[in-house]
């Protein structure tokens, strides 16, 4: 009796090493299907959408190229919710900035897990390469992510399957070991070997990870939130909002989102209900929209920021139409904040590690 | 044959491909669903999910500030 065809879910990140992973098991005669996790951080889509410089290339959303440059199906699964107890408790710590990657990793093997068990599947294929990440694919990590999410030897990771110990699948016959990879380290060299005699190009290669938490500004902005608020904690539209525009904290309780062009704007726009928000009347500028209770002498200095940004930053008076939130729109004639006023300090994305290691030990 | 609309104005992608994605799980083979985003992202994403999955999209364009796709939902479609 022939063998049944094997099924196996594939963590599907939009990056290259994914996409080999689930195409080396896909020619072995295995049924793969892809999962996608939308977390809130991805690097994914939206700032894409968002900024309108981004516009004149084509925006794809990575994973689903890749799907489809394999003919897989993707399941794409939003876990903005669960994922805030891996980001603000992670039981291994964080990376180099906020990237929790250990937690991670297991808590998107668990869910893959869940849905391999519900749709009647038999393994989970990784794309992760000993060595190529400095937390979370190491040889002492890798049988974490395998023990804490419940999925033991049902996990393979076929780019370093040959460094590793064998598998249920690979014990099995489910797959053929010797037709599996020994790749490790930083290099990138086999994978992209592997993706020429694959004819894969134009694929996506992330330089620092798969999200922005990796990413040192974007960190200092969600650390800057955190200590700002007094507390751990967001939701969507908080981390969505953090990357868009220049953040500005001119005072403690006081903080501006500054629009950088148009797209920015037209996003920001949409959370006009939601926040005091500024913009300059008698000459061309961004929205700004206000983080914090802002009382007069706030508005008075929010207003000759927005100021500072518009089109009207070198004339003597600048008109700007300040709308409270929940109250009556006001108009204020300012002096644009002179440059050399716009302290350094005040950019929360140059903000450095002190606020980082502070907000991590939480 | 149903025939639904999904709104998913506001939401920035993937958000509209996992809306989508969630409500044609909930629909039969040859049912249609109308989706409105505003992501201008999901006039492509939307359709490539739609390939991968199996569903056939009728209709995809902008309208104003406005991406509608107008989708066949094709057989398993189990999510
Ligand atoms: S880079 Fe981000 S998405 Fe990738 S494993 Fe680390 S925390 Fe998770």
């Amino acid at each position: 009796m022939a063998e049944k065809q094997r099924k196996a879910v594939a963590l599907i990140s939009g990056g290259l090493d994914s996409m080999l992973a689930a195409r080396v098991v896909m020619d072995q005669g295995v049924h793969v299907e892809g999962i996608n996790f939308f977390t809130g951080f991805c690097v994914e889509g939206h700032t894409h959408a968002i900024r309108r410089r981004d516009r004149a290339r084509p925006k794809r959303n990575n994973a689903l190229w890749v799907a489809e440059q394999l003919g897989i199906r993707l399941h794409i699964v939003d876990i903005v919710e669960e994922y805030k107890q891996v980001l603000l408790h992670p039981r291994h710590g964080y990376g180099q900035n906020l990237n929790p990657c250990l937690d991670c990793k297991t808590f998107m093997v668990r869910k893959a897990y869940e849905w391999m068990r519900e749709h009647g599947f038999d393994f989970i294929v990784t794309g992760e390469v000993l060595g190529q990440r400095p937390m979370s694919q190491r040889r002492d990590t890798f049988p974490v992510v395998a023990r804490e999410s419940g999925v033991g030897d049902l996990l393979l990771r076929p780019l370093s399957a040959k460094l590793l110990p064998p598998t249920r699948p690979e014990r099995e016959g489910w797959v053929d070991r010797e037709r599996l990879y020994g790749f490790h380290g930083r290099t990138r060299k086999p994978q992209m070997a592997l993706a020429a005699r694959y004819g894969f190009r134009d694929y996506a290669q992330p330089a620092g990870g798969c999200c922005f938490l990796t990413d040192e500004q974007y960190a200092a902005k969600l650390a800057d939130l955190w200590s700002a608020r007094g507390r751990r904690d967001y939701d969507l539209d908080d981390i969505l909002l953090l990357k868009v525009g220049r953040h500005l904290r001119p005072r403690p309780h006081l903080k501006l989102i500054v629009a950088r062009e148009e797209g920015e704007n037209r996003f920001l726009e949409g959370y006009r209900r939601r926040y005091t928000h500024l913009r300059t009347v008698s000459h061309p500028g961004p929205l700004v929209l206000v983080d914090g209770e802002a009382d007069d002498e706030d508005l008075e200095l929010a207003a000759r920021i927005a100021a500072r940004f518009s089109k009207g930053r070198a004339a003597p008076e600048v008109e700007v139409e300040a709308v409270p939130l929940g109250g009556e729109p006001r108009r204020l004639r300012v002096r644009p904040l002179p440059a050399s006023e716009v302290r350094p300090e005040w950019y929360v994305e140059r903000r450095g590690a002190g606020l980082l290691r502070r907000a991590a030990a939480g | 044959m149903a025939r639904a609309v999904l709104d998913a104005r506001n939401l920035l992608c993937p958000l509209p491909v996992i809306r989508t994605q969630d409500r044609i799980a909930r629909m039969a083979p040859g049912d249609v669903l109308e989706v409105r985003a505003t992501d201008p992202g999901a006039l492509n994403d939307i359709p490539a999910w739609c390939r991968v999955s199996g569903h056939r999209v009728l209709e995809a364009r902008e309208e104003g500030r406005e991406v509608v796709v107008v989708i066949e939902v094709g057989d398993g479609a189990d999510g």
